[in-house]
């Protein structure tokens, strides 16, 4: 029997939310260690575990992976939501990498100083109305099937309505033009697994509040 | 008979020279459609094909692929340079996204502030040496073998020649301290295709001057501080 995938990252969304997105919606059981202090982080650096010496870090299959893409890309392909071929996952990597670029926009507005707050959540409603939501919506409307691609659930929809959950929590009226994406919204939520992870008491995590963006700052020595 | 993949860019390094590497290393012959002004880019964005109006992107086999790590992905999967298994794939995946970490540094140094630079430069080394050539040179002795994965050649060996290039261009010395690099490094550069693509006449592209770097600014609208926007959690100790 397997040993159930170990996640070690801080008490928080950060770099680790879309793989616990992507684990919860394979339906696959996980653990989490969480570094609660800079020692514990210096632990799991002197141990040897971090090749980089950077969180987020999985131990997954004998393997301590590193690179939040490298551990997205193997949960992926190994549960079967990355498409069938090559050709099907050039488009997923194409949707998934304009998934992480709002995403890390949302993710580094999250931790920004609150001078530079107001000029970012302007850029971020613009990117997700001007292109990011639209250039998903046509995706949708070409085909008119219930999944991004090739007709069956990929990450490219998990991670998109992983997505669309950060945009409504930012602003519940941007995604009011878009049809398609809230039909992808309510049909992803609506799957067994995913709906678990939605409810109250699963490991999914709730926005950055000022106490833990302050727990973050002092483990991560960032400003 | 399958058409070259065509790639759209500015005439510079940038995001595109890793795929024009990959490319090149695998054998394949590509085109150039290459842009000079933002009148040109806005053209290119107003054709629809840019997904989300951003380069690059690259036409091939019917699909127009923007998003460089899908393009990448893309090409290592369809000429046999991303590992024979999974377990493969996630140390190439590992590998590959440490080396675009430090690249991306190096890539965004031009645009420092000039106040910056120094300080920035001794950042980008201290990185290089401290934190991710010693993960490459580990990796080779530990496995003794002449590849980073896999006993064969894969994207991680492509990549990792490719900035290990880039770092001595900011510093001549900078393998110093890693003598199994300095093999790789000679090793790699002699594959036929690789060595063909550092020749001069190449479509590999030079380091960025001062005039084109203006001409990149203009076509890209940066901003000012742009080194340290986006090193984000990088300039950060993490």
């Amino acid at each position: 029997m397997a040993c159930r995938p170990k996640l070690h990252y801080f008490n928080g969304r950060g770099r680790m939310e879309s793989i616990r997105w992507l684990l919860a919606a394979a339906g696959i059981e996980f653990e989490e260690k969480f570094i609660e202090s800079p020692e514990d982080l210096e632990k799991l650096r002197n141990d040897g575990s971090l090749m980089f010496q950077q969180v987020p870090m999985v131990e997954i299959d004998g393997m301590k992976l590193v690179q939040t893409r490298a551990i997205l890309n193997y949960i992926a392909t190994k549960y079967n939501l990355y498409g069938k071929d090559i050709k099907e996952r050039a488009l997923i990597d194409m949707y998934v990498e304009g998934v992480a670029d709002l995403n890390e926009m949302i993710l580094l507005f999250s931790i920004c100083p609150p001078g530079e707050k107001d000029a970012k959540l302007a850029l971020i409603k613009e990117r997700t109305t001007k292109r990011y939501f639209p250039a998903f919506e046509k995706v949708l409307k070409s085909h008119g099937q219930d999944y991004l691609v090739g007709n069956k659930l990929s990450r490219a929809d998990i991670h998109l309505v992983e997505l669309l959950y950060y945009v409504e929590e930012i602003d519940s009226s941007l995604i009011a033009n878009f049809p398609l994406l809230k039909a992808l919204e309510a049909r992803v939520s609506n799957l067994p697994t995913v709906k678990k992870f939605l409810q109250p008491g699963s490991q999914r995590k709730p926005p950055m509040d000022e106490k833990s963006l302050e727990e973050a700052k002092k483990i991560f020595k960032f400003k | 008979m399958a058409e070259k993949p065509k790639l759209h860019y500015f005439n510079g390094r940038g995001r595109m020279e890793t795929i024009r590497w990959l490319l090149a290393a695998a054998g394949v012959e590509f085109e150039e459609e290459l842009f000079e002004t933002r009148e040109e880019f806005e053209k290119l964005i107003q054709g629809g094909t840019l997904m989300y109006e951003q380069v690059p992107m690259v036409e091939i086999d019917g699909m127009n692929l923007v998003e460089t790590r899908a393009i990448l992905r893309y090409i290592a999967a369809k000429y046999d340079l991303y590992g024979r298994n999974l377990k493969e794939q996630a140390w190439i995946d590992m590998y590959v996204e440490g080396l675009k970490d430090l690249s991306d540094m190096i890539m965004y140094f031009p645009l420092s502030l000039p106040e910056e630079k120094e300080m920035n430069l001794a950042y980008i080394l201290e990185r290089a040496t401290t934190r991710f050539f010693p993960v490459y040179e580990k990796a080779l002795r530990d496995h003794g073998q002449n590849f980073l994965v896999g006993n064969q050649l894969s994207w991680a060996d492509i990549q990792l020649l490719e900035v290990i290039l880039m770092a001595e261009e900011c510093k001549p010395s900078v393998l110093s301290g890693f003598p199994l690099l300095q093999e790789f490094k000679a090793r790699i550069s002699h594959i036929p295709t690789i060595n063909k693509f550092l020749q001069p006449g190449s479509q590999r592209k030079p380091p960025l001057d001062e005039e084109s770097m203006e001409t990149v600014k203009n076509i890209f609208k940066f901003e000012h501080g742009m080194f340290l926007k986006n090193m984000g959690t990088i300039v950060a100790e993490y």
